[in-house]
């Protein structure tokens, strides 16, 4: 078990080194001096110009870059951004935001897709479930954008339950209505995943077994069908929370969340690579541990998957 | 543009709604008593994050700049339409434009009790100044007797021809400035300048204190100024991403004394949740709208709307270089192009009214600006004048199809929408194919024409710095200027310039730089578009707002409720 963990996280270390240096690379062949886009028809001196480049390492061949780039995330030392801020404070300042968003969407889409999924599953073809399937259909067809918009004016605007935008000094209370927006698409999947699963597995074998034995039906339902059920729940939800991490691009955007998602949309648009790279670097080892979790629950769901050593 | 139609339906609903819960407050208060001004009400205002320290001579962007303005006072400050007016200067006097006198208020101080004098601002200005310092607005200071000494830089070229300029000033200090004593600050000019005293109100002129240049980085966190506002903390008011907050500076003495208790600015990165935020009284100013409300923002926002001209105007260059737009033939083709721009049409439906057609190359706003300069009739929209200006063309030199006319834009921020009406009018009028020349960030442009490699047209564009026309002319046009990257040049037109400032009345000056002017109708070295209008937005919780003549809002103007 032990070794598998070290074996998994070693493998960290190549999927890093690809992942940062196609990003980086990307960013520098994106067209444009970034250092004269920051200012406008009006240029400063060019030595002030010159100066920033040489700040950046900007007048230095890629590879050059990249090399500096790795020395200084392996000194801990990750500079400054194109406004002069420190990095590894912007990291600290976003993550936490964007953490407290995923954990929220990922709650409710989580807690409620496998409640109304177990209920479904358990009364198919019942009323409950038509209308559920059919409601989580609509979620599933209507982007993301429309809702948040929908919601946005619908709750921020006219009922005024809450605030429109997050903005600074974001609470759990104010992220709810974007974790609610960002969660329910996936809620919908996550219905459907148990709902399906549910329902194969009412017909499995030790089911009927356990019902024989004159197990009591909570007991049945719990620790029989549901807990099986959750296999390809659990995958889904591991391989989303990486993506709620690297930062709901349009959710956030919708409803101002200074987190991940929005720095990086402002970081792709000033073309500031150690930004974006130090970034990804971080969702990397998220997106790593995510799917580590995810294995690791599997022998906990279902104790024949053991680990070869 | 992908969610205009149904971000339309919702803002119109959005609208409607307003308008009945609007109602409903009202009905307790027959006759609509206006709320009185509360004096301590801090309001929220629409900003993003400012991209360099708050330092006055290093912020050259909007989002900085407006925070700094409200930290800082300086010599002179501008009325609504431009007027400068005396702030911290008692006076300022010149009997040749060259050397000029100027008196600093007795008992100002920064809000931290450092006094500030006359020797603050030699200080400040040589820090400005200095290239070693490298801030972004030094070269503001170039009038100033001895500071080709402070900005020198050495030039090296590398191996592949690359050129890199170093920061090698041969003086730390401008002879030109000396001040007198406490109150006396004397300043010599490398040449008379008439309009030099206009610019004193502009951001890179105000006094730092000592702490400022001890450690500009740490201190552009935590400025302390002496302006209408401070910082609401002593540390920790600018958050990143998030906000800056300013209170009300109690002892500021001045002409833009505030009328409400303090200014938040949120950041956002986009306007859209911006103006949702406005309509749910959750923001309560806002001078940046998503494009797709400036259809609907007069109806969404009945009486708490405003739109102003501004000093900001765009051009379509025509880069001399290129061999289609030389000589004679060149000449009678800038002329077409004009001609062919239905100008009227294009602000009125490509920008709803957000600009006004030009009348010469500086906006209206401007003290001194003329609509009648000779020449300026090239301006107006005449099909079969431009139609048979471009066959006279061709008649001299057909024209080099290896060069298209293409006009070089970045497609963000509705610049593509009014390009492709302009390409459409020159492919109507005048029967040759035009486009956008596409780029997806400004930076590309740019890039282009700092090298000089356009294939033909760019749109440019300028916003005044300081209310003055030699502003909107010397930096663009004269002869090596600093943002002239198509590398226009007419020594008359430069001449004319130099005439200008250095006539002893504002008169004279306007007078030849409208001179000036004419030769630019003459030489058409780029196309005058149109000149901005400014539209901004307020909350429920906000009385009246207003803008300035550069489209900035005046924040310490604005009354709440």
């Amino acid at each position: 078990m032990i070794r598998y963990i070290v074996r998994r996280l070693l493998q960290v270390i190549p999927v890093f080194l690809g992942t940062t240096l196609l990003v980086y690379f990307m960013v520098f062949a994106l067209p444009g001096d970034p250092i004269a886009a920051l200012f406008g028809d009006r240029q400063p001196p060019q030595s002030v110009i010159d100066a920033l480049r040489a700040q950046y390492n900007l007048d230095q061949p890629f590879i050059v870059q990249y090399g500096i780039f790795l020395k200084n995330l392996f000194t801990l030392n990750l500079g400054v951004d194109f406004t002069q801020q420190p990095i590894a404070a912007t990291l600290a300042r976003i993550f936490p935001v964007t953490a407290m968003l995923a954990v929220e969407a990922l709650a409710i889409q989580a807690i409620f897709g496998v409640a109304f999924g177990l209920v479904a599953g358990l009364r198919r073809g019942k009323l409950f479930d038509s209308t559920v399937l059919v409601a989580s259909l609509v979620v599933i067809a209507v982007p993301t954008f429309v809702l948040g918009f929908v919601f946005q004016l619908v709750f921020g605007v006219y009922l005024g339950w809450a605030k429109p935008t997050v903005g600074a000094q974001a609470g759990w209370g104010d992220l709810l209505l974007p974790a609610v927006v960002l969660g329910l698409v996936s809620f919908a999947y996550v219905l459907r995943l148990t709902r399906a699963s549910v329902t194969e597995n009412m017909n499995a074998d030790y089911v009927r077994t356990a019902t024989a034995k004159g197990l009591s039906r909570p007991r049945v339902v719990l620790a029989h069908i549901l807990r099986n059920s959750m296999i390809p729940v659990v995958t889904y939800l591991g391989a989303n929370l990486g993506g709620l991490m690297g930062g709901a691009i349009v959710t956030e955007g919708i409803f101002n969340v200074p987190g991940v998602g929005n720095k990086l949309y402002q970081a792709t648009l000033r073309g500031e690579g150690p930004t974006i790279v130090a970034i990804v670097s971080i969702l990397v080892l998220v997106f790593v541990l995510a799917n580590l979790l995810v294995d690791l629950l599997y022998a906990w769901l279902d104790p024949r998957i053991r680990y070869e050593a | 543009m992908r969610h205009s139609r149904i971000s339309k339906a919702l803002g119109a609903a959005a609208a409607l709604a307003l308008a009945v819960s609007a109602c409903a407050p009202g009905g307790g208060t027959p006759g609509g008593t206006e709320a009185p001004v509360d004096p301590n009400k801090v309001i929220s205002a629409y900003s993003n994050e400012p991209q360099n320290p708050l330092l006055p001579a290093n912020t050259n962007e909007v989002y900085g700049g407006r925070v700094v303005e409200l930290l800082f006072e300086g010599l002179r400050a501008y009325d609504p339409n431009g007027k400068p007016v005396n702030a911290l200067a008692e006076s300022i006097e010149t009997t040749d434009s060259q050397h000029w006198t100027i008196k600093v208020k007795q008992g100002a101080t920064f809000t931290n009790g450092e006094a500030i004098t006359a020797k603050t601002f030699v200080d400040s200005w040589n820090f400005a100044a200095l290239s070693t310092n490298l801030q972004n607005n030094s070269f503001f200071f170039e009038s100033i007797e001895g500071y080709p000494e402070v900005s020198a830089v050495t030039k090296t070229t590398d191996a592949e021809g690359k050129t890199t300029s170093t920061p090698a000033p041969t003086a730390q200090t401008m002879s030109g400035l000396v001040a007198k004593d406490d109150q006396t600050l004397e300043v010599t000019l490398l040449q008379p300048e008439a309009d030099w005293s206009l610019r004193l109100g502009y951001s890179a002129f105000y006094p730092l204190p000592s702490a400022a240049l001890a450690d500009p980085k740490a201190y552009g966190e935590n400025p302390v100024g002496n302006g209408p506002y401070m910082m609401a903390k002593e540390t920790g008011s600018w958050v990143h991403d998030q906000s800056i907050s300013l209170v009300k500076n109690p002892d500021y003495e001045g002409p833009r004394k505030a009328k409400n208790g303090g200014v938040t600015f949120k950041f956002y990165t986009d306007p859209g949740p911006a103006y949702t935020d406005l309509q749910a009284d959750n923001l309560d100013v806002s001078d940046v709208l998503p494009s797709n409300a400036l259809k609907t923002y007069t109806t969404d926002f009945p009486d708490r709307n405003a739109t102003k001209p501004t000093a900001t105007n765009s051009t379509l260059n025509i880069p001399g270089y290129n061999p289609n737009f030389q000589g004679e033939a060149g000449k009678l083709r800038r002329q077409a192009l004009s001609h062919a721009i239905n100008r009227e049409e294009i602000a009125k439906v490509v920008f709803n009214g957000t600009r006004t057609p030009a009348k010469a190359y500086v906006p209206p706003v401007i003290e001194g600006f003329k609509a009648d300069v000779p020449g300026s009739e090239v301006l107006t929209y005449d099909p079969a004048k431009a139609k048979d200006l471009w066959a006279q063309a061709e008649a001299i030199q057909p024209y080099d199809a290896s060069k298209p006319i293409l006009i070089a834009s970045n497609t963000d921020g509705g610049n593509k929408e009014w390009v492709d009406a302009v390409s459409n009018n020159f492919k109507n009028n005048l029967g040759i194919q035009a486009e956008i020349q596409p780029f997806a960030k400004f930076a590309e442009v740019l890039d282009l024409r700092k090298t000089q490699s356009l294939v033909s047209l760019t749109r440019a564009g300028w916003q005044g710095d300081y209310p003055s026309m030699y502003n909107f002319l010397g930096p663009v046009w004269a002869t090596d200027a600093s943002s002239n990257y198509e590398k226009y040049s007419n020594p008359e037109f430069d001449r004319l310039l130099r005439e200008g400032l250095t006539s002893d009345t504002t008169e004279g000056a306007n007078a030849k730089f409208n001179q000036a002017q004419e030769i630019l109708f003459e030489d058409l070295p780029g196309l005058p578009l149109w000149d901005q209008n400014r539209a901004i937005v307020w909350s429920n919780n906000v009385i009246k707002a207003e803008t300035g003549w550069n489209g900035a809002i005046r924040y310490f103007d604005i009354e709440a409720k």
